[in-house]
């Protein structure tokens, strides 16, 4: 069992309680962090080398450094809750059942930072959870963990919570903000980064649930023993949301030091797959990153037990890798259809873009419509060709990464899973009745038995 | 008149305040919501250009926003409306079976409403409950790991309480 550091006490008894919390040792960090100067706490979470859990892993002390400090102008933190990445549901769980972690966590940072209001930005759909952290921001607030004059530290700090109203795209940090200040969530162009001009033309950070709930045992052991947990750059531990077809769905905290077998067939995490079927293929960072037939998955090209960290997971690049992302881990069965499950994903895309970039607004659109062509008997070999030609004009030609988690899942789907595409166009009535099964890259691996857990 | 009750508008002035001085329009999409949720499930004009009055900004700026994020309903939807996650993650769980389910057991077409305005059935994308999948919305709650037993227990649930 890998060390816990957020979710250890998130099913004590009573956990989402200030009391219950507070007698856990909740709110130490701040205690910690408000007799230290502010610059000291970034520093700490630079050595910790936490990377940005909400997909990109962009290093969190670096991203805290650039925020401007011109004199007179408020600086804002805000929270990412806005979790809507296919496979991802990690941040719903921390702020369902420990929410108080989160607020400590902010309060920690919003001081590292100078934010004196700090918002927590939550999908409009998690409206139950919305209510969990309200509630849990009066109970701070009442026990002066908020408000005037923190602990005597003369630190103001206010926190509130804003529901989005379903955008996907309100994910994406300068959206987000724009959705924030009660727009349309249409991405803006950076420069000027969130950090020189975000919220109301003031520096903003914006950072993920899951690393802000990480400042708090980063304060309370330090941020060298944090890295000195998991492996190379990838430190700490990691939630990773697991479904689809697998034996036991859920989140696990992992120390990324564990195997990507271990992690689907170990009973102590995923624990196989369901009805004795075999693993066909996985997307193991959230929609956006490339799907990895199980060969690939289990091992690198270079023939190395893959494991679940950042380095691993994207070891081989796009040819042969994928990436850790948001840790929203996707499992496909044998029976499973690739060309179905990417025309779902194509379609959450389309409904997703903004429509600010025309590659994206049209482009995604298009794959969706080609896509069910060939989900529906209706397609050409030349669609196979077309699809990649368009996701090639997506990528890297829009004003924010939407178009590119657009562009990958797609590509990476013809890229592995190409003989699946054409056998869909070749026997498209066969197609409708029944599914591929695994491909032939999958012929000579041996399916993976459960390694022995002690 | 379309007008909120005191205490709503007194909600409204807490939202308001949460955000910096002269940037009210920042409570504008937790307005529409109270809105939607006091004025029947959807937002017809008229009650737009009364947000947009709330605000003291142009009528433009609300319908701009209503119309670009999914929750907000602009037009009327039924009672209960059942929002059913489609995306990869349920699909694998058999999303598809319980969206034709519903569709045949209410006899309507997605984006439909039943004839006595009780039921509304849509499809969603990705509601962020991809590990107790198939799933889907109801109100403010999410029903989870749905089999047809589950949506006939659930359809039963909402005629019960609309009695």
């Amino acid at each position: 069992m890998g060390r816990k550091l957020l979710l250890e006490k998130a099913h004590v008894e009573g956990i989402r309680t200030y009391e219950v919390y507070r007698r856990e040792g909740g709110y130490r960090s701040v205690e910690k962090a408000l007799k230290m100067a502010p610059a000291d706490i970034v520093e700490e979470v630079k050595k910790s080398g936490l990377r940005g859990r909400g997909g990109a892993g962009f290093p969190t002390g670096m991203k805290w450094s650039f925020i401007a400090k011109p004199e007179g102008i408020p600086r804002h933190l805000v929270c990412n809750a806005d979790e809507s990445e296919p496979g991802t549901f990690k941040d719903r769980y921390l702020m369902e059942f420990i929410p108080h972690l989160l607020i400590e966590g902010m309060i920690v940072s919003s001081f590292a930072l100078g934010s004196n209001a700090s918002y927590i930005y939550i999908r409009g759909e998690y409206a139950w959870v919305a209510e969990i952290l309200e509630n849990a921001i009066a109970e701070a607030r009442q026990n002066g963990w908020l408000g005037k004059n923190i602990q005597g530290s003369g630190f103001d700090c206010e926190m509130y919570v804003h529901r989005g109203a379903g955008a996907y795209i309100c994910g994406e940090e300068t959206a987000l903000i724009e959705s924030l200040e009660g727009k349309r969530g249409n991405p803006r162009i950076k420069p000027p980064f969130p950090a020189i001009k975000g919220a109301w033309e003031r520096p903003t950070v914006v950072n993920n649930v899951e690393t802000l709930a990480a400042v708090v045992p980063i304060m309370n052991i330090g941020g060298e023993e944090y890295a000195k947990i998991g492996v190379g750059k990838s430190t700490g531990t990691k939630l990773i949301s697991a479904c689809g077809n697998i034996n036991k769905p859920g989140i696990y905290e992992i120390d990324m030091t564990i195997s990507v077998e271990e992690f689907i067939f170990s009973d102590e995490y995923c624990g196989g797959i369901p009805n004795g079927k075999k693993l066909k293929a996985c997307i193991p960072g959230g929609s956006s990153v490339p799907i990895l037939p199980q060969n690939l998955l289990l091992t690198t090209a270079k023939g190395e037990k893959r494991m679940m960290n950042y380095e691993s997971l994207s070891d081989g690049g796009f040819a042969t890798g994928s990436m850790m992302g948001s840790g929203g881990f996707i499992v496909l069965d044998e029976d499973q259809c690739v060309v179905r499950h990417t025309m779902t994903l194509a379609r959450f895309y389309h409904h997703e873009s903004c429509g600010q970039c025309s590659p994206c607004r049209e482009g995604t659109g298009w794959m969706e419509r080609v896509l069910k062509n060939i989900e529906t008997g209706k397609g050409k070999m030349s669609d196979i060709d077309l699809l990649w030609d368009i996701q090639r004009k997506i990528e890297g030609n829009t004003i924010c990464p939407l178009g590119d988690a657009a562009a990958w899942p797609i590509a990476a789907a013809i890229r592995h899973f190409r003989d699946e595409f054409e056998w869909h166009i070749n026997n498209p009535e066969e197609a409708q009745r029944k599914n591929y099964g695994m491909a032939h890259y999958a012929d000579p691996i041996h399916v993976p038995t459960p390694p022995v857990t002690a | 008149m379309i007008t909120f009750s005191q205490e709503k508008l007194a909600k409204v002035a807490e939202l308001i305040s949460h955000y910096p001085q002269g940037r009210q329009k920042s409570a504008l999409l937790p307005v529409l919501h109270l809105a939607q949720d006091e004025f029947g499930g959807w937002l017809d004009t008229p009650v737009m250009d009364y947000v947009a009055s709330l605000l003291n900004i142009e009528p433009i700026e609300v319908y701009e926003v209503a119309s670009f994020y999914s929750m907000y309903n602009l037009k009327p939807v039924g009672k209960f409306m059942f929002e059913v996650c489609q995306t990869g993650p349920c699909m694998l769980n058999g999303s598809d079976n319980i969206i034709d389910y519903i569709k045949q057991k209410l006899n309507i077409k997605v984006g439909e409403t039943t004839a006595d305005g009780m039921f509304t059935l849509k499809t969603v994308e990705c509601l962020g409950a991809c590990g107790y999948a198939p799933m889907m919305q109801l109100g403010k709650n999410y029903r989870e790991h749905l089999t047809k037993e589950k949506v006939d227990a659930i359809i039963e649930e909402c005629r019960a309480k609309a009695n």
